[in-house]
């Protein structure tokens, strides 16, 4: 086939990144801008950032959700592992059907009935809501996308290695703590990182699943923008954004590394 | 055969006890049934409720009284309701309409992106399905933000168009339909994009080499070889979007006007605002039966895409 790429190809491929790009670049630019309006570029300044640090609703918020974020993050990405390794491969088992389609449901499910049936179940057991409902929400659903990222990485190794292990007397507990866990490590890796940008970007679930006390980041930034757009939650979103890059750079640094060092073996 | 043998041993020796294997197990689906399962009939059986003025604010469905008798205060008010107000027939139409154009029109941008992708020099392809997911890590929250400052009426956007001198007035998007739109797509293009990059990326390419000899010119290559073969990746681009359109809370509460409905945002403010839990509850029920059919669907395409079929 004629290889390379058409006018067509280039033109939409461009506009496509583009789409994808410029608000983000836009509201990164006017975190930095001196003025308050959104539009009027007057001049480079870090006041909103100043103002940010000031800011101590913003900055509980944002302490709540790191919070919530990494415990969550913790505990889902160990049932997820141990969920991502049943479905890869436990083979069957009486219930595997409903625990498969348990695995897949909260992914699609709408977030707003997720929420409303968490909070119903903790109304229901009486459990007073708070940071610790948000955290037992978020495992919920971010142990789902933790199990799928394990299995997928499991189904791409054949079990000769773990079979080989398990031949010479290994027995199956010390298998999967020497042989599996270290290979599928790096799906593990990326399964905690996916479930804690997922928490920290939660705010429907949150919204019905917190209490007072608990107002998390995406919550206060929701109620500060019904209210109008304003610098400080640019500088705050230019600041998660920047955490998020980062942390994916250091994985992919981390993911190459391993290649290279896999390669020279 | 040696494996299955084995575990099989260890299924029947285990039984008996805790074991490794079994805990991998329960764990995982004791927190799904508790915090997944259970929460799904709870919603179900409050969607029989009745709503009162109390705490928590609807009457138990089933009450023993003291001399031992058993009353159940089912009641299908809830669903007569949903039938009968339309603002609930509305919302779920309004949800359906909005879901279906921005799938769409999502599907109409991504799938050139998607081509473009896998016309792409190999080496190239790595970095630019990097450069397509990278925006899905950044927060929803935060670029549905961001579109606020592009669309609104002293915005971005109409103060780029107004100096090129393409319009004179500024132009209301923010808070209309066409906002939620440019929302939802923007959102969820990734999404669109990848699916369909998959299954162009993985095409023989020699069936269009075969076309080309035999005289059959790109355009119509691409008509009658690329397209269907690509179908089951649009397919999964489809649903990729449209389910989770369906039920979208904050992008038309974000971008869109008080006069929008969509199911999503009526579930809510009938939950936060009106308190009243057992209509939320058979809304809520209700969106799900909206949802099944596609659900099943996709998850049989994934099924089939993940064995190799050809649909």
């Amino acid at each position: 086939m004629q290889h390379g790429l058409s006018r067509f190809n280039v033109v939409s491929l461009t506009l496509g990144i583009a789409f994808l790009y410029t608000p983000i670049a836009l509201l990164v630019l006017f975190s930095f801008n001196e003025s308050r309006l959104v539009t009027v570029w007057a001049g480079f300044s870090t006041k909103w950032y100043a103002q940010l640090l000031r800011n101590e609703g913003l900055m509980n918020a944002a302490w709540v959700s790191l919070q919530v974020a990494f415990v969550s993050s913790t505990i889902a990405t160990v049932l997820g592992t141990l969920a991502g390794v049943v479905l890869a491969r436990f083979g069957r088992f009486p219930g595997r059907t409903l625990f498969s389609g348990l695995i897949a449901a909260p992914i699609v499910m709408p977030e707003v009935i997720t929420g409303l049936a968490l909070l119903l179940t903790f109304v229901a057991i009486s459990l007073d809501r708070g940071v610790l409902t948000v955290i037992v929400a978020h495992v919920t659903f971010s142990l789902c996308f933790v199990a799928i990222v394990v299995q997928s990485r499991l189904l791409a190794f054949d079990r000769s290695l773990e079979e080989a292990a398990m031949d010479l007397g290994c027995p199956p507990v010390r298998t999967f703590l020497t042989i599996t866990l270290p290979l599928i490590m790096p799906a593990v890796a990326a399964g905690w990182l996916l479930a804690f940008t997922l928490s920290l970007d939660d705010l429907v679930i949150a919204s019905f699943t917190s209490g007072p006390g608990a107002t998390t980041l995406p919550m206060k930034i929701y109620s500060q923008v019904r209210l109008g757009v304003t610098p400080e939650i640019n500088a705050i979103s230019t600041i998660m954004i920047g955490i998020v890059a980062a942390a994916l750079a250091i994985a992919s640094l981390i993911g190459k590394r391993r290649m290279n060092a896999e390669r020279s073996q | 055969m040696r494996s299955r043998l084995h575990h099989r041993l260890i299924a029947v020796g285990k039984r008996l006890g805790i074991t490794g294997r079994g805990l991998a197990i329960a764990v995982p689906y004791a927190w799904l049934a508790a915090f997944f399962l259970v929460p799904f009939a709870i919603v179900l059986k409050l969607s029989f409720s009745e709503v009162v003025i109390a705490i928590p604010p609807y009457l138990p469905l089933f009450e023993w009284g003291e001399d031992g008798s058993f009353t159940v205060n089912a009641r299908l008010d809830n669903y007569i309701t949903l039938f009968t107000d339309d603002l609930y027939w509305r919302s779920y139409l309004g949800s359906l309409k909005i879901a279906a154009i921005s799938t769409a029109v999502a599907l109409l941008i991504g799938y050139p992106i998607a081509y473009g992708m896998s016309r792409a020099p190999a080496a190239w392809r790595p970095v630019l399905v990097v450069l397509v997911i990278l925006p899905f890590w950044t927060s929803f929250l935060i670029r549905v933000y961001a579109l606020i400052g592009i669309l609104k009426k002293e915005g971005l956007l109409n103060l780029a168009l107004t100096s090129l001198g393409l319009i004179r007035e500024p132009l209301t998007i923010l808070n209309t339909d066409i906002a939620i739109y440019i929302g939802i797509v923007y959102s969820y293009l990734p999404f669109v994009v990848l699916p369909i990059y998959a299954s162009l990326e993985r095409f023989d390419l020699t069936l269009l080499e075969a076309a080309a000899d035999l005289g059959c010119r790109p355009t119509r290559a691409f008509w009658t070889i690329t397209l269907p073969l690509s179908l089951p990746g649009v397919a999964a681009a489809a649903l990729l979007i449209f389910i989770p359109a369906v039920g979208e809370f904050v992008i038309p509460d974000l971008l869109g006007g008080s006069e929008t409905l969509m199911i999503g945002k009526t579930l809510w403010s009938e939950f936060f605002n009106n308190r009243d839990w057992p209509v939320a509850s058979a809304v809520a029920i209700a969106l799900l039966v909206l949802l099944v059919a596609p659900i099943v669907y996709f998850q049989r395409l994934q099924a089939k895409v993940a064995h190799g079929e050809r649909w």
